[in-house]
């Protein structure tokens, strides 16, 4: 290894770190709220406190319970998507591309909602 | 230059058999897009030992033939957009004679990641791929540093073999 590589190795590292911390700082302190949407359009919104499970047409299955979301079942081939970790925190999505849906935690102070379609 | 097609065919199927080693092993780090990338072991020896031509060719060639045998045509999408970002950087870096082997393979590595998210967030249409940024950075990174010292090693014991 080169001094420069190092340096190279460092710079990522840095930025990383950066991204991290904004995305760390941004969380919202209003109630979280689960969004999908699918092909780029918003599909619904829903209360992550409220145990649910949502069906998206018939390509997913997302489930919501003790405050977080997951993906319960894909028709993919890959089922990225399903062997995701549930999420919960404000920024933290999953996302199937295969079937172009995405399952994002939003803060409702910071989208500015005034009311949540069920 | 005889050997030219020889050579080609032989680092085609090594690469090729590198994906589907990758395909065996069963780990799945909950963030999608994390491997080691094996295959780039080879693209990175073909980049140090021809030229980045004959690299660019392999990534192409062994990305389609991998797609269609293990993956699908969105993995070649996005492996196509990677592959071909990560060479085109670590090729512009070995010209900059400035890294050895392992900071080259690094930034590869990463480049790669980037160059899928980037494929990613325009299929989906949502920036919200781009949280994956900072875990993909340092996967990127590591996967790199590994192929990267690998490679390094295997040059060196394959320094009197010519590929032309």
């Amino acid at each position: 290894m080169k001094r420069n590589d190092l340096i190279l190795a460092g710079a990522i590292l840095a930025v990383a770190a950066v991204i991290l911390a904004f995305q760390f700082f941004r969380q919202g302190n209003g109630e979280q709220l689960v969004e999908i949407s699918v092909d780029g359009e918003v599909f619904g919104t829903y209360d992550l406190t409220d145990d649910q499970t949502i069906k998206i047409g018939n390509t997913n299955r997302v489930v919501i319970e003790d405050g977080a979301a997951r993906m319960e079942w894909a028709d993919c081939p890959d089922q990225i998507c399903v062997n995701h970790r549930a999420v919960s925190k404000n920024g933290e999505s999953i996302i199937c591309l295969p079937n172009q849906v995405v399952v994002t935690v939003v803060s409702s102070e910071e989208s500015g909602l005034d009311a949540v379609a069920q | 230059m005889k050997n030219r097609a020889a050579y080609f065919g032989v680092f085609t199927a090594l690469a090729l058999i590198f994906s589907y080693i990758e395909t065996l092993i069963p780990i799945q780090f909950g963030v999608p897009g994390i491997k080691l990338g094996l295959a780039n072991l080879i693209i990175v020896i073909v980049l140090y030992r021809t030229d980045w031509r004959e690299a660019l060719l392999l990534s192409v060639v062994r990305i389609i033939l991998a797609g269609f045998i293990f993956g699908n045509l969105f993995s070649i999408v996005y492996s196509l957009a990677g592959g071909i970002l990560s060479l085109a950087v670590m090729a512009l870096l070995k010209k900059s004679d400035r890294f050895s082997v392992t900071g080259i393979s690094m930034a590869g590595g990463v480049c790669h990641n980037i160059g899928q998210l980037i494929v990613a967030m325009i299929v989906v249409e949502t920036y919200q791929v781009g949280y994956y940024l900072p875990v993909l950075l340092v996967a990127g990174l590591i996967t790199g540093a590994v192929i990267g010292a690998v490679a390094g090693e295997v040059l060196k014991r394959i320094r009197n073999l010519s590929f032309q």
